[in-house]
């Protein structure tokens, strides 16, 4: 499904992913683990398209296309999503508005006729419902004045809503409390745990991986891939930590 | 040259289009209203052709008025408000400028408190592309007598090109001792992570910028007789400048 092949990156001047090659598999859920600086999010970012950070060399295709030819909006449409590791305050627009807007324009964008208002929110309802957020909270502003975790539930309803074939969720675990761990982690499998979907799990620490069991656990370590493993290898690395790995 | 008409040197016309001005000059007596002791009054100016607005609004003891500006067209447009409040009167502004290309826009308001507990409140927005100017000046004038004045001002403006101009003047003036004059100023760009954001969740750059840009713009016209009419020229306006 996503295929990464040597990649090199940079942010701005600095050379930050070095050469990185991946493989994803209909199926399948890799994480993603790595001590801060090691490239991680902005692994998330070059995949998603987010503007300043420029592919030096390498290619990345997506069902066999080339990705990074296309305008993130396009590799949305895609079927790519990328959860945010800080999700983005938007005043003044709602969520419910953004999410219809964003859902039709995927639709419109793959050539399918666009939700009806009354369809759209029997989704939302349906994906706010699975992840304990309210309907009220839907029609706030996107994300203004959530806490940590409720933005990080937002992603996740609308990962549930948008049901994306790719997800490469960035730190989604980070700010949770044990409770809205488990509801994140539920809500990626039972959206994500299809034999025709996949994810990429970005993470610092094995605890998301109680709840959401890999298949494959890489260490990405200064911009490269440096080991490759089964979900033991993220116990592995909790116990021993990056360091003792390297050595 | 008009000699009489006004230059860059009078405060009022300093970011004005003086030739614009001149060829116009002299302008008709501005339009002047009479709010009487505890009416009210509401007027929409849509400034779509390129035109000089006046206004003279007095309002009277008690009543309240509701002026609703939507300047967008031509390439010099004005709307230029003088305002008297009476003991307890009400005034509010809700403006929307938008302006691409070479277009300049502004918005003038003296607000004069000449009695005791008026309220006045001013909410400004400005979006502005390409090399256009967006002007506010806002003068509030609280009179000795005037105690308890309540009055703010409001003022945002979003450039969407650096080359873009918005000017930006909250200004008062206050000789009695128990009021309270609130002014905020800002002027800014779109938020990139934002727009980001919203590209990421499938949203097209151009219909992003417009989402984001119709929450700045939102809650303006809010019980505006003509709200329909004005949001839909704001957003036809917003669409051809992203």
């Amino acid at each position: 499904m996503l295929q990464i092949t040597n990649l090199h990156a940079n942010v701005g001047e600095k050379p930050i992913l070095k050469g990185l090659t991946l493989s994803l598999n209909a199926g399948e859920i890799h994480a993603i683990m790595g001590p801060n600086g090691a490239g991680k999010s902005t692994l998330g970012y070059v995949l998603s398209g987010r503007p300043g950070y420029e592919v030096t060399e390498g290619s990345v295709t997506f069902d066999g296309n080339d990705l990074l030819d296309l305008e993130p909006h396009e590799r949305a449409a895609a079927g790519l999503f990328l959860g945010f590791q800080y999700p983005v305050e938007i005043p003044g627009v709602s969520n419910v508005q953004f999410l219809r807007e964003a859902l039709n324009a995927q639709r419109k964008n793959r050539g399918e006729a666009p939700l009806s208002g009354a369809e759209f929110l029997k989704v939302a309802r349906e994906q706010a419902g699975a992840l304990g957020m309210d309907m009220d909270m839907l029609k706030r502003p996107v994300n203004v004045g959530f806490s940590g975790g409720e933005k990080k539930r937002n992603e996740m309803v609308q990962m549930g809503i948008i049901n994306p074939a790719l997800a490469i969720l960035d730190e989604t675990d980070s700010g949770l409390d044990i409770d809205a761990l488990r509801m994140v982690g539920d809500g990626i499998n039972r959206i994500m745990r299809k034999p025709d979907k996949a994810v990429l799990l970005i993470t610092h620490y094995q605890r998301l991986l109680d709840y959401v069991k890999p298949d494959f656990v890489h260490v990405l370590d200064n911009g490269r891939i440096t080991r490759t493993g089964g979900a033991e290898l993220a116990l592995e690395l909790e116990r021993d930590g990056y360091k003792e790995l390297a050595a | 040259m008009n000699r009489n008409a006004p230059t860059r040197h009078d405060e009022a016309w300093r970011y004005s289009d003086i030739s614009a001005v001149e060829a116009t000059w002299p302008l008709a007596a501005p339009e002047s209203i009479i709010v009487p002791a505890g009416g009210n009054f509401a007027r929409t100016i849509l400034q779509d052709t390129g035109s000089i607005h006046q206004l003279d609004i007095a309002i009277g003891k008690g009543a309240t008025t509701a002026i609703h500006v939507l300047n967008i067209g031509g390439d010099y447009g004005r709307v230029e408000l003088n305002i008297t409040l009476h003991e307890g009167a009400d005034f509010k502004l809700g403006a929307v400028q938008i302006g691409g290309g070479t277009q300049n826009l502004e918005i003038i308001t003296t607000v004069t408190h000449a009695e005791p507990k008026a309220t006045s409140s001013q909410i400004v927005r400005s979006v502005l592309a390409g090399t256009a100017t967006g002007t506010y000046l806002g003068k509030v004038a609280v009179a000795r007598d005037a105690q308890l004045t309540d009055s703010v001002q409001s003022v945002k403006a979003m450039l969407l090109d650096r080359s873009a101009t918005a000017n930006a003047k909250p200004e008062l003036e206050i000789y009695a001792d128990d009021v309270k004059c609130a002014h905020g100023c800002a002027i800014g760009e779109l938020d990139a992570m934002g727009l980001f954001y919203l590209q990421a969740r499938g949203i097209a750059p151009a219909d992003a910028k417009k989402l984001m840009l119709q929450a700045f713009v939102a809650g303006v016209f809010d019980d505006a007789a003509d709200e329909d009419i004005l949001i839909e020229s704001a957003l036809k306006k917003l669409g051809e400048l992203v």
